[in-house]
């Protein structure tokens, strides 16, 4: 990499570009290495499937008509005539799962290493917000193909927005195009999924990824004690990216593997006069508001059940893309040991609804 | 009195000028996203097919409107007709021919065959229709209020 910025090429753009900032990272950007640096990867893997994410959904794009009689016609044509078809569109269900699974994950992670916290309060609510795209695009985008399954899951989730006080109903009209989940749905979710959120993520990502370089890898606090001497270091360029690139490929060729021999199911055509059949449900990282939602009785005090925890999970998220602003009174409590109690909390409640989700 | 500035009035007016253009652009683009109410003639009456070709204990779903409604007859010679969208959140109900009741798959609400929310989350009954056979013609009206 060093002999590239030696090249004529290089030079040449050089004087008209100044690479310096480039050239600084590509040669002192460094990894700290200690037993928590597997999780250094996760971001890195998110980024990955959201690139596999636009590909492909540029290959289904295609093919794809939005529309009440097209949507799902279109779905099974890629599925059973387009060469490839059905694994570019299995590739992309698949992908979408793993990387909001990757985005929880690269979440986590970065919330137990304390790495979300100053300078990287920044960082940590940009990566906020790509979470919450990228579930709009799990959302938004499971009701493009059309079918019963995902048309009563939207039905279900649209009708929640609508528990919102005072501008729920607004709100609700506003997602679905109308008063009900119709045709105006589909369009509306198809734009929202293949410009709007796209185009968001892109701004959040390049500031995501702007701060991370700016700022370097965060260091946890066990590193930073140890003494100079015990600090071991990989450089980024190529020592760390070549770890990287293999670790990419050992997730597409995961994908790959899901898509051949797990396909998703295209099910049967979605049909606004038929009942709603068994076992519908959000997908899985909704699992946990759903079920909660669930648990509430349909009266408290005033307020509908629903709408209560609506507002709360909505309360939630802000708090915790905030949290690396929340200060702790000094000398009562022990701080770093209180955010890891904290996020155990979370993680367990947020598991434990989940697999209550699927057990009931 | 306080005297404003030239300079101070030059920017009141570029910041009224600012906030005016931006809500010029973000009024219009409000109301755009916001889709206009359809409206269709509401139907008071809907004749849904010949008894004969409604068997006991057997159910339908027909268009009234806008809205779905579910024609349920039931063991006996008893016929009803209730709005088809759960209470609960929006899903298509169905009639359960041995419990001779009406089920929504979605999360178990459970209602009777007047509409009564009997079991499971739905906060509130169906709405009934009433249901006349003029001439083996099954008909269906708004019930008035
Ligand atoms: C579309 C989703 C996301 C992508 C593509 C993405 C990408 C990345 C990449 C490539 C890195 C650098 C490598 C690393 O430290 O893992 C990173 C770092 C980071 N991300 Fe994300 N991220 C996403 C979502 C999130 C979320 C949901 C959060 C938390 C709310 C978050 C918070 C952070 C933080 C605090 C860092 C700095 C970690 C450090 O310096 O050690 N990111 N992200
Ligand atoms: S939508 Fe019918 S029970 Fe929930």
């Amino acid at each position: 990499m060093s002999n590239f910025f030696d090249s004529r090429v290089a030079r040449w753009l050089d004087d008209r570009l100044d690479l310096s900032p480039i050239k600084n990272l590509v040669e002192h950007k460094k990894v700290p290495i200690h037993h928590h640096t597997v999780w250094y990867y996760m971001g890195g893997v998110t980024l990955f499937l959201f690139l596999v994410q636009v590909f492909s959904g540029i290959l289904l794009l295609m093919y794809y008509r939005p529309g009440e009689n097209s949507a799902y016609e279109s779905m099974q044509f890629i599925t059973s005539k387009v060469h490839f078809g059905w694994l570019i569109r299995n590739i992309h269900a698949w992908g979408a799962n793993i990387m909001v699974l990757f985005a929880f994950i690269h979440m986590f992670s970065v919330f137990f290493t304390k790495a979300f916290k100053r300078p990287r309060e920044l960082t940590w609510a940009t990566g906020f917000i790509l979470l919450v795209l990228a579930m709009g695009f799990g959302f938004s985008g499971y009701l493009l193909p059309w079918n019963e399954l995902a048309f009563f899951a939207t039905k279900v989730g649209t009708d929640i927005a609508g528990v919102v006080p005072i501008i729920g109903e607004k709100l609700k009209i506003v997602l679905r195009g109308g008063d009900d989940v119709t045709g105006a749905t589909l369009s509306r979710f198809f734009g929202i999924h293949v410009a709007i959120l796209p185009a968001l993520t892109t701004v959040l990502l390049g500031l995501h990824l702007l701060f991370v370089q700016r700022q370097g890898m965060s260091e946890p606090e066990f590193f930073e004690e140890l003494p100079e001497a015990k600090k071991h270091y990989i450089p980024f360029f190529p020592d760390f990216v070549l770890r990287d690139a293999l670790l990419w490929l050992v997730v597409l060729i995961i994908i790959l593997s899901l898509a051949v021999f797990f396909p998703w199911e295209l099910g049967l055509k979605a049909d606004p006069l038929a009942s709603a059949p068994m076992g519908i449900r959000p997908e899985w990282y909704f699992m946990f508001m759903f079920q909660s939602l669930k648990f509430l009785p349909p009266h408290i005090l005033f307020f509908e059940g629903e709408t209560l925890g609506v507002l709360f999970f909505a309360v939630a998220g802000i708090f915790w893309m905030l949290i690396p602003f929340v200060k702790l009174q000094n000398g009562s409590i022990n701080e770093s040991k209180f955010f890891t109690y904290f996020g155990l909390a979370t993680l367990a409640f947020m598991l434990g609804m989940t697999i209550l989700g699927y057990l009931v | 009195m306080t005297k404003i500035g030239r300079r101070d009035f030059v920017n009141y007016l570029l910041g009224f000028g600012g906030i005016s253009a931006i809500a010029a652009i973000f009024y219009p683009i409000g109301r755009y996203l916001v889709p206009p109410p359809i409206r269709e003639a509401e139907p008071t009456t809907l004749k849904v097919g010949s008894i004969d070709e409604f068997p006991a204990n057997s159910s339908k779903i027909v268009r009234f409107g806008r809205k779905p409604v579910i024609l349920i007859r039931d063991s006996g010679e008893n016929i009803h007709a209730l709005t088809a969208t759960c209470t609960h959140l929006d899903c298509i109900v169905q009639f359960s021919e041995d419990r001779q009741q009406i089920i929504c798959a979605c999360h178990n609400g459970v209602y009777d065959l007047t509409g009564k929310n009997v079991s499971g989350p739905p906060p509130k009954p169906l709405t009934e229709f009433a249901v006349k056979v003029i001439d083996k013609e099954i008909v269906i009206s708004q019930m008035k209020a």
